[in-house]
C-alpha cells in the first residue's frame, strides 16, 4: 500500500531477498546503487552521520566564525595544527567531507521524494480502495447486530463518515439492487488524512529548498563593515567601506544608493545597581540616511533593531571613542587633525589607538594613544578606567620619531604601528639630552602640551563616539524564511494529522438482521485510531436508533 | 527584604519540598517492588497501532452507548505516589513564585544567564511533568524528572547564583526569549522521551528474559507501550525544538546580521535536531523500532544535556558573551 516509500519502510512490505539482487551489468549495478541511496536506512545513517561530523567544528575554532581563535590555535598547538589543518577542521562546515555527507543526504533525499510525489499525486485522484473480505484482524474491529435495512445503513454511515471528512466509496458501487436477500453485503470504505503524506512531502522538499536557497541566494549577497565617527558619513559605495567581503556572484551594482550619517551615538550605563556599575544596559546609533529620491530620514539603530534600507540592512555591531586630535607645528600652524576611533580594550572602554602624522613636522611622527574615559590611579600608579562613560577623560600618549614606513608601498593597518624601526621622544623608556626619562604626554579635554624636542605642540580638543555597523544584503533571506515556515506547517501536519482507513460492512442475515462490522487501518502513527473507530461506530449505530444484542 | 531574596527563598523552599517528592516517589518505586499488582498488569496491554484487536469489542460498545462517557475506573495507587505528586505540585508552585520574582526583580525574562536559566528550565520541565499527567499517568517518571531537577537546582543555587543586573543590549530581544522558551519546552519532552526510553530499555531485557528483573518494572506498560508514549513525546519535543532552530536563527540574524554562521550554540541545536530527525526514522525503518531507537532517543537527550552544561561553561562562542 505503501509501495513508493523505501523498500525498508516499517510499512512496506519486505523484499524478497531474492529479487533484491542486483542483476549483472552497469545499469543493473546502478539501479541497485539508487535504491540503497534512497533507503531509509542510508537516510538514517546519513543524518546520523551528519550529525558526527558536525562536532569537530565546535571543538576547534572556525575561519568563518573565529580566525584570530585558528591563529592562536596555531601557536597554541604547532604539531596538532597542520594535521587538523589538512582534515580541514578549521573549516569544518564548507570541508570536502562534511559537504560529500550533506550533499549525499540531499540527492537520498530528492531521490525519495520524486516517487513519493507522483504516487502520493495519483492517491489523491483515486478511490478508497475495496473493502477487505474479512475484517476482523483489523485495527479496532468492532461488530454488532440488529434489526436494520443493511442497504440504508451503509448509506448513513457514508454520510456520517463524509462530514467528518472521509473520502468514501460505495462497495459494491450500487446499492438499490438486491437489498434484503439472506447473505447481502454492503459496505463503504473510506479514508481520510491525505494532509499528513502532504505534509511530510512539504516537509522534505523544504529542506531541499533552504539548501538551495542558502548555496545560491547568499552568493548574490555581500557584507562589509564600516567604522563611523560622530558627525562623520558613510556613502554605500565599495571604496568607503572599511572591510568587504562579497558572495560568489556579487555585482558592484546591487549596492544601493543610500548615505548615512551618524548624528549621536548614545550609551547608557547603569549606575544603581552596586552589583553592575557601569555595564552598559543601552546603545542608540542616531543617524540620518539620505536616498536618491527621498528626503533625509531620521533613524535610531540598535543592537537588536537593525535598521533596513531597501534590502539593505545596517547593524550596529561595536562602538567606542575617537578622541580629535590637533598638532601644530612651532609657528602654531595646524598641520593634522582628526579623530581617530580607539580600539575597546576592556568593559570599562580603556581605548587604544594610533596617530600617523607624516607630513608638516620636521620629522615623522607616530603616536600610541591610551585613552581612559573615567581616570582612575592603580595601585601601581599606572592609569586605568573605572568607568565607561566620559567623566574624567584622560588621554596618554607615546610619541615617536622615525619612519612610518607609509611610503614603502605596504599596507598598514590604521590600527597598528610598528615601534621597532622608531625612536620613542614620549614614554616607552624615551630620554631627553640630559638623560632624563621622559614620561608619556597627559592630555584632557581642552588641553595643548608642547611635543618634545620642540617638534610643536598637540591639543586633545574633542572626544567622539565612534559607531561600527555592519551592512548586509542578502537576497535569499526571504526565501530561507519562507522555506522554515513550510517546514514547520509541513512537521505539523506530516506528524499529526492521522491518516487512516474505515471500513463499514452491513451482512444481511438469514434471521432478517444485520450485521455491522467496523474496523480500520492506520497508515503511519495513528494512536487514537482503535478509538476512533469505536466512535464511529457508535455513532452509527445511535443514529440508526439500533437495539444492540451483543 | 528584596524580590530577589525572596525569590531565592522560594527556590530554597521549592528544593526542600522536592527533596520530600523525590523520597515519596522513590518509596513509591520500592513498593512496586514488594507488591505484585494484578490490575495495572492488565492495563498495561498493548494498545500500539497495529496490535490486532481479535475480541468483539460489543460489550464495550455497549458500555459507552449506556452511559456515554469513558468508563475508566480511577486506578488506586500507592499512598506515597499521592503524596509525592502533592510535595511536586506545592514545590512546582513555589518555585515558579521564585522565578517570577526574579523576573519581577530583574525587570525582563531571567533566562539570560545560567542561574536563571537553570531555575526556569527546571520548572518549565516540572510543569510539563505534571501536565502531561492529564494525558498519560506517567508518574511513575517522577523520581527521574524530581531527581533530575533536584540535581540542576543545587548546581544552580550553590555554583552559578549571580545577583540580578541589567539586560546587555545583544540579548535585549522578544526573538531571544520565545527561542530560550520552546528550547525549554522542547527538552521537556525530550527529557520525557529520555526517561520513558530508558525504562522501555529495562523493560524490555526483562521481558526478553521471561520476566525476571527489577520488580517494578511489572507495574509499569510494556515495552512496546512505552517505546509508543516515548515516540509521541519526543515528536512534541521534535516540532518545538524545529521552532527554536528557527527563531534562534532569527534572533541571530536581528542580533549580529546572520541568521546561521556555525557558531558552537548554533553546531549543537543543530547535532541535536539532526538526531531526532534520525530517531524518527528510526522509528520508521525496518530492523529500528525498539531498542535501537530507545537509544538514540538516550543519546539525542544526552546530546540535549550537553549542550546546556558542557557547552555553555566550556565552549567558546557567542552565546557565551554578553555585551558588545
Ligand atoms: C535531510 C535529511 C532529512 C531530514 C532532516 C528528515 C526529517 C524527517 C522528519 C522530521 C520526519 C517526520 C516528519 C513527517 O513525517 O513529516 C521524516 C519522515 C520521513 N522521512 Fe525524512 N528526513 C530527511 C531525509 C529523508 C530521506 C533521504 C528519506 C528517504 C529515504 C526520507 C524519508 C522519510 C519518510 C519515508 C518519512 C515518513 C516516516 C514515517 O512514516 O513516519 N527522509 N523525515
Amino acid at each position: 500500500m505503501s509501495s513508493s516509500r523505501p523498500s525498508d519502510h516499517i510499512d512496506s512490505a519486505p523484499v524478497d531477498p531474492t529479487i533484491a539482487q542486483p542483476q549483472l551489468g552497469f545499469v543493473g549495478y546502478l539501479r541497485f546503487f539508487w535504491r540503497q541511496l534512497t533507503s531509509m536506512r542510508t537516510a538514517l545513517f546519513l543524518l546520523l552521520l551528519l550529525a558526527f561530523a558536525s562536532i569537530p567544528g565546535s571543538l576547534v575554532p572556525q575561519r568563518s566564525s573565529d580566525p584570530n581563535g585558528v591563529i592562536q590555535y596555531k601557536l597554541d598547538y604547532p604539531d596538532l595544527y597542520p594535521i587538523l589543518d589538512g582534515l580541514q577542521v578549521f573549516s569544518t562546515y564548507t570541508s570536502i567531507w562534511f559537504s560529500s555527507i550533506y550533499l549525499l543526504l540531499f540527492i537520498s533525499l530528492i531521490g525519495c521524494i520524486i516517487p513519493r510525489s507522483v504516487h502520493h499525486y495519483r492517491a489523491l485522484r483515486s478511490r478508497p480502495p475495496k473493502t477487505p473480505a474479512r475484517l476482523n484482524r483489523l485495527a479496532g474491529y468492532t461488530s454488532v447486530t440488529g434489526q436494520t435495512d443493511a442497504a440504508s445503513a451503509i448509506d448513513v454511515a457514508r454520510a456520517q463518515l463524509k462530514r467528518s471528512g472521509y473520502r468514501t466509496e460505495l462497495y459494491p458501487s450500487a446499492h438499490s439492487t438486491s437489498s434484503g436477500q439472506a447473505g447481502a453485503s454492503y459496505s463503504v470504505s473510506a479514508e481520510r488524512g491525505y494532509l499528513r503524506e502532504t505534509g511530510n512531502l512539504v516537509f522534505h522538499t523544504a529542506l531541499v529548498g533552504i539548501l538551495v536557497s542558502v548555496a545560491i541566494g547568499g552568493s548574490f549577497g555581500y557584507s562589509g563593515q564600516r567604522v563611523v565617527v560622530e558627525g562623520q558619513k558613510f556613502v554605500n559605495v565599495l571604496g568607503d567601506y572599511d572591510s568587504f567581503n562579497p558572495g560568489r556572484f556579487f555585482a558592484s551594482d546591487v549596492l544601493e544608493p543610500f548615505r548615512i550619517s551618524l548624528d549621536k551615538f548614545e550609551a547608557t550605563y547603569e549606575l544603581e545597581n552596586q552589583k553592575a556599575i557601569g555595564q552598559v544596559t543601552d546603545y542608540s546609533a542616531y543617524v540620518t540616511t539620505t536616498t536618491p529620491g527621498g528626503d533625509d530620514q531620521k533613524a535610531n539603530i540598535k543592537v537588536n533593531e537593525p535598521l533596513a534600507i531597501g534590502g539593505t540592512d545596517v547593524f550596529l555591531l561595536g562602538n567606542g571613542y575617537a578622541p580629535t586630535v590637533t598638532v601644530r607645528d612651532p609657528e602654531g600652524t595646524v598641520v593634522w587633525t582628526d579623530s581617530t576611533p580607539f580600539l575597546p580594550q576592556d568593559t570599562f572602554l580603556t581605548s587604544l589607538g594610533v596617530l600617523k602624522i607624516p607630513d608638516g613636522l620636521s620629522e615623522q611622527l607616530g603616536l600610541v594613544g591610551f585613552f581612559y574615559p573615567t581616570a582612575a590611579k592603580l595601585d601601581s600608579g599606572a592609569l586605568s578606567s573605572g568607568f565607561p562613560d566620559l567623566l574624567d577623560p584622560v588621554l596618554s600618549l607615546r610619541v615617536y620619531t622615525g619612519d612610518l614606513g607609509l611610503d614603502a608601498g605596504v599596507p598598514r593597518s590604521v590600527y597598528q604601528l610598528n615601534t621597532d624601526p622608531l625612536t620613542p621622544i614620549a614614554g616607552d623608556g624615551a630620554v631627553d639630552a640630559s638623560g632624563a626619562e621622559v614620561p608619556a604626554l597627559q592630555l584632557k579635554i581642552g588641553e595643548t602640551v608642547e611635543l618634545p624636542n620642540g617638534l610643536g605642540t598637540i591639543e586633545l580638543t574633542d572626544v567622539k563616539r565612534f559607531a561600527s555597523f555592519d551592512i548586509h544584503r542578502d537576497p535569499s533571506q526571504v526565501w530561507v524564511l519562507s522555506f522554515a515556515i513550510l517546514i514547520l506547517a509541513g512537521l505539523f501536519t506530516g506528524l499529526f494529522i492521522p491518516r487512516r482507513r474505515v471500513w463499514v460492512k452491513a451482512t444481511q442475515k438469514a434471521d432478517g438482521t444485520v450485521t455491522l462490522e467496523y474496523a480500520g487501518l492506520a497508515r503511519g502513527e495513528d494512536p487514537r485510531l482503535e478509538a476512533a473507530v469505536t466512535d464511529i461506530a457508535a455513532a452509527h449505530v445511535k443514529q440508526l436508533g439500533l437495539k444492540v444484542e451483543s | 527584604m528584596t524580590l530577589e531574596t525572596v525569590s531565592l527563598l522560594a527556590v530554597y523552599s521549592a528544593m526542600a519540598i522536592y527533596t520530600l517528592a523525590f523520597i515519596a516517589f522513590t518509596v513509591d518505586l520500592a513498593r512496586r517492588s514488594a507488591a505484585q499488582p494484578v490490575e495495572e498488569v492488565a492495563e498495561a496491554a498493548p494498545v500500539g497501532m497495529l496490535a490486532a484487536a481479535s475480541g468483539n469489542r460489543a460489550s464495550a460498545l455497549v458500555d459507552r452507548l449506556a452511559t456515554d462517557a469513558p468508563a475508566a475506573a480511577p486506578l488506586k495507587r500507592s499512598r506515597a505516589l499521592r503524596l509525592a505528586m502533592g510535595f511536586t505540585v506545592l514545590g512546582w508552585v513555589l518555585h515558579t513564585a521564585g522565578v517570577v520574582l526574579r523576573g519581577f526583580a530583574a525587570g525582563y525574562a531571567p533566562w539570560s544567564n545560567m542561574y536563571g536559566f537553570a531555575i526556569t528550565a527546571t520548572a518549565i520541565i516540572v510543569g510539563v511533568f505534571l501536565l502531561v499527567q492529564f494525558w498519560q499517568d506517567l508518574r511513575f517518571l517522577g523520581a527521574y524528572i524530581v531527581g533530575f531537577c533536584l540535581v540542576f537546582l543545587g548546581l544552580a543555587t550553590v555554583n552559578f547564583y549571580v545577583a540580578v543586573t541589567p539586560q546587555p543590549p545583544a540579548l535585549q530581544s522578544a526573538w531571544l526569549v520565545i527561542h530560550v522558551f520552546v528550547a525549554i519546552l522542547g527538552t521537556s519532552f525530550f527529557a520525557l522521551g529520555g526517561g520513558l526510553s530508558v525504562v522501555q530499555l529495562l523493560q524490555s531485557r526483562r521481558e526478553a528474559r521471561g520476566g525476571e528483573g527489577m520488580a517494578f518494572l511489572a507495574t509499569l506498560p510494556n515495552a512496546e507501550r512505552l517505546e509508543n508514549l516515548a515516540y509521541r513525546l519526543i515528536l512534541i519535543g521534535f516540532v518545538f525544538w524545529t521552532f527554536t532552530l528557527i527563531a534562534g536563527a532569527v534572533w541571530a540574524e536581528r542580533a549580529w546580521g546572520r541568521y546561521w554562521g556555525w557558531d558552537t550554540k548554533e553546531v549543537w541545536t543543530f547535532i541535536i535536531w539532526t538526531i531526532f530527525a534520525g530517531y524518527i526514522h528510526a522509528r520508521a525503518t525496518r530492523g529500528w523500532r525498539g531498542s535501537r531507537s530507545a537509544w538514540l532517543a538516550i543519546i539525542g537527550f544526552g546530546a540535549v544535556m550537553f549542550n546546556f552544561t558542557v557547552v555553555n561553561l566550556f565552549f567558546k562562542g557567542l552565546h557565551a558573551y554578553s555585551g558588545l
